[in-house]
Parts: C-alpha cells; sequence; structure tokens
C-alpha cells in the first residue's frame, strides 16, 4: 500500500469515527430516565393490554361507584403481585390465552352492561390482571432502574384505567350508554382476534 | 505622557488576552461543582424516589386521617430522620435492603389505598420507624461528617416540607373524588412495591 492510499485509508477511518452515533450520556440521570420511560411505554405498547386496562375503566364508569374507583385500584396491584411472580420466575400456564379472554370477557361485561356484585366484579379484573402483570413481569429488561421503571410501568396502567374511566362518562346520556356497549363490543372483538392469534 | 499610554496599549492587551485565555473549568453544569451541602442535601431528597415516594405515601395517609396525624407526621418524621442520619454519619457504611426499601412501599401504600383508620400513636410509631430507617441510611451513605451534617439537615428541611405541603393538601379535600384519587395514588404506590419487591428478590 503507497503512502497516499495509507493517508486516504486513515482519513477515510477518522471520519467515520467522528460521525459515528453514540449516545452521549453526559448526565448521571440519563439511565433513570430511559427506566421510567421504558416502564412507562410498556403497558402501552401491545394493544391487548390496552384493550383490557380500558376496558376495565369503561366496566368501572358503567358500574359507578364505588365499583368505578374499586376496580381500577385492584387491578394495577394485582398486576403488579402477577408481576412480581413473573418476575420470581413462577411459572403461569396460558398466560396470551388469559389476556385474550381478559379482553373478550370484560369487553362483553361492558357490552352487556353486565353488573354483577362488587366483590364478584373485582376477583373478576384482579384474576385477569395476574395475567397481564406476569406477561410484563416476564418480559422485564435488564439494567434498568427498577424502582423507577416500576412507577412508569403503574402509572401508565393507571393512565389507561383514567382513560377508560373518562371515555365512560358518556354514560350518563343515552347516546353514551349506547356508544359505551358498542365500544365493549370493539374490546370482545379485538380479544377473539387475539385469542384467534393465540391459537394459530 | 500620551507616549508612555500608547507603550502599555500592547502590555495592556497580553494581560488582558492572558486574563480571557486563562484555562480553568467552566464549571457549567453542578452535578460537577454541586450547590452547596444544605441544598446539595434537600436536592438529594427530591431526587431519589426511594425516600420521596414513601414519605409522600405518609404525608397523604397522615393527612388523610385529620390535622392532629398531619401536625404529629410533620415533626416526627423529619425529627426521625434527622436523629437516624446523625446516627448514621457515625456508621461507616451500611447497605439498605432493598427488600426492606419495597416493603415500605407497600406497606405505606397499602395503608393509604386502603384508607387505614390509624390511631395516632400508631401513625407516631411508623413514622418514627420509617424516618429512623430512612435517615440512618442517608447518614451511612454520606461523605464527610462537616458537609455531610449540613447536608443532612437540607435533607431534613425537604423532608419536612414536603410532609406540611402534601399532609395539608389533604386534609383540606372534602370532595369525595378527591380523597379517592389521594387512596388510588396510593394503590399505585403499593402496586411499584410490589414490582419492586419482585426486582430485589430477583436480584436484579
Amino acid at each position: 500500500m503507497t503512502t497516499e492510499r495509507r493517508q486516504i485509508a486513515t482519513r477515510a477511518l477518522a471520519a467515520l469515527v467522528v460521525v459515528w452515533p453514540e449516545a452521549a450520556l453526559a448526565h448521571a440521570q440519563q439511565g433513570e430516565a430511559v427506566g421510567f420511560l421504558t416502564g412507562f411505554r410498556h403497558p402501552i405498547s401491545g394493544l391487548d393490554h390496552v384493550l383490557a386496562m380500558v376496558a376495565v375503566g369503561l366496566w368501572g364508569a358503567q358500574l359507578g361507584a364505588p365499583a368505578i374507583w374499586l376496580l381500577p385500584v385492584t387491578f394495577p396491584i394485582v398486576m403488579a403481585l402477577g408481576g412480581m411472580l413473573g418476575l420470581l420466575g413462577v411459572p403461569l400456564p396460558g398466560i396470551e390465552y388469559g389476556i385474550a379472554a381478559s379482553a373478550i370477557l370484560l369487553g362483553a361485561a361492558v357490552m352487556l352492561e353486565v353488573r354483577p356484585p362488587l366483590a364478584a366484579s373485582a376477583a373478576l379484573v384482579g384474576f385477569f390482571a395476574i395475567f397481564h402483570g406476569h406477561a410484563h413481569g416476564t418480559e422485564l429488561p435488564a439494567g434498568q432502574s427498577a424502582l423507577l421503571y416500576s412507577m412508569g410501568f403503574v402509572i401508565a396502567t393507571g393512565c389507561l384505567h383514567a382513560l377508560g374511566i373518562g371515555i365512560g362518562t358518556v354514560h350518563r346520556w343515552a347516546w353514551g350508554q349506547t356508544l359505551l356497549r358498542v365500544a365493549g363490543g370493539a374490546v370482545a372483538a379485538g380479544g377473539v382476534l387475539f385469542l384467534w392469534r393465540a391459537f394459530a | 505622557m500620551k507616549d508612555s499610554t500608547t507603550a502599555r496599549l500592547p502590555l495592556c492587551a497580553i494581560a488582558v488576552l492572558a486574563v480571557a485565555m486563562w484555562p480553568a473549568p467552566a464549571a457549567a453544569h453542578l452535578n460537577s461543582t454541586g450547590m452547596g451541602p444544605i441544598y446539595d442535601g434537600l436536592m438529594h431528597f427530591a431526587t431519589s424516589p426511594e425516600d420521596l415516594v414513601p414519605a409522600l405515601a405518609l404525608a397523604l395517609l397522615a393527612g388523610l386521617r385529620g390535622a392532629s396525624h398531619g401536625r404529629r407526621a410533620l415533626f416526627v418524621l423529619p425529627g426521625a430522620w434527622l436523629l437516624g442520619g446523625l446516627l448514621g454519619l457515625t456508621a461507616s457504611a451500611a447497605n439498605g435492603s432493598s427488600v426492606v426499601s419495597s416493603l415500605w412501599f407497600v406497606l405505606l401504600g397499602g395503608l393509604l389505598a386502603a384508607d387505614a383508620k390509624l390511631s395516632l400513636r400508631v401513625l407516631t410509631a411508623l413514622a418514627a420507624c420509617f424516618g429512623f430507617y430512612h435517615g440512618y441510611l442517608n447518614g451511612a451513605g454520606m461523605g464527610p461528617a462537616g458537609s455531610a451534617a449540613a447536608a443532612l439537615l437540607g435533607l431534613d428541611f425537604a423532608v419536612f416540607a414536603l410532609v406540611a405541603l402534601a399532609a395539608a393538601l389533604v386534609v383540606r379535600l372534602r370532595a369525595a373524588w378527591a380523597r379517592i384519587a389521594v387512596r388510588v395514588a396510593g394503590s399505585w404506590i403499593a402496586a411499584s412495591g410490589l414490582l419492586l419487591l419482585g426486582w430485589a428478590a430477583r436480584g436484579g
């Protein structure tokens, strides 16, 4: 290799190193912020989770007090319990089926405006929350700030419930009740699609 | 006179240039210089969710129970925190258990979510234990005793301010939905604690 070619190769290599994209990570808090945002994005990144969590809020709004706040309180706590089981490696069979079934049954409950006793509705929501939490627990990435990740995860779940409750406030009008039933039907249809995919 | 001024000009220019070019750290970012021990302690608390969130849960819980509980927490929690911190300064090192930290989240968040009817005595004991434990860990983790004591004081001011603001805010809440919102926040704290417990048990 001639001297001229070596110079060209050296300059090209230097230019490549200079323009190589890389995160600066100049501030110590960078990793933690990523932990919160990653946790926050996790529940809203899967439509199957989103449908079920919004449906919990819709059903709570339909049932009124005290279910309107009891169901969205039950879901995150039991979901976190499921997440803990997932983190500990405790196996849970049929997770995907459970998640799809949660969308179907919760959507159907909204569509048919089912009004079971409060304990029964909380138990149903709690039962399905375990599947959602376990799925998230087994997928948690390594190297993140555990606390900020967990907080982001739970807050996002709560926001999805709040979204459902917000939409559910239309229940006070006759047209709103119909709209909610249609929305419940859409959630149930989405659940059927996810169940189909789980079997396929 | 005019000649001598002209002769001094290059000298002055060189002196100004030398001062301007003198290499010195810019210290543009506070994380390299700090803000002084008091504010460093204050900011430490404000940017440490493992301290801030359970302390907030306790303040909200005290506020839900009423003004007398709020007043008790306002003085007991910072007092215990300071006492624990001063004791922690004498310790060579202390590694807090992440399981215990998670359990504080679960306990305080759970009590808040359940709107537990705690007596004044139980709340006092809870605030004292929690403040002492976290204060001890903060004190043990701080640097040289001189500036660390000042930082501890700053941290304690932050705890006092948090309890005063959060408890006072909740004490005056009358609307049912607003009090339920506080309890929902408690359920989120407890849920975060459960997940954190899973991480701690897994060793992650």
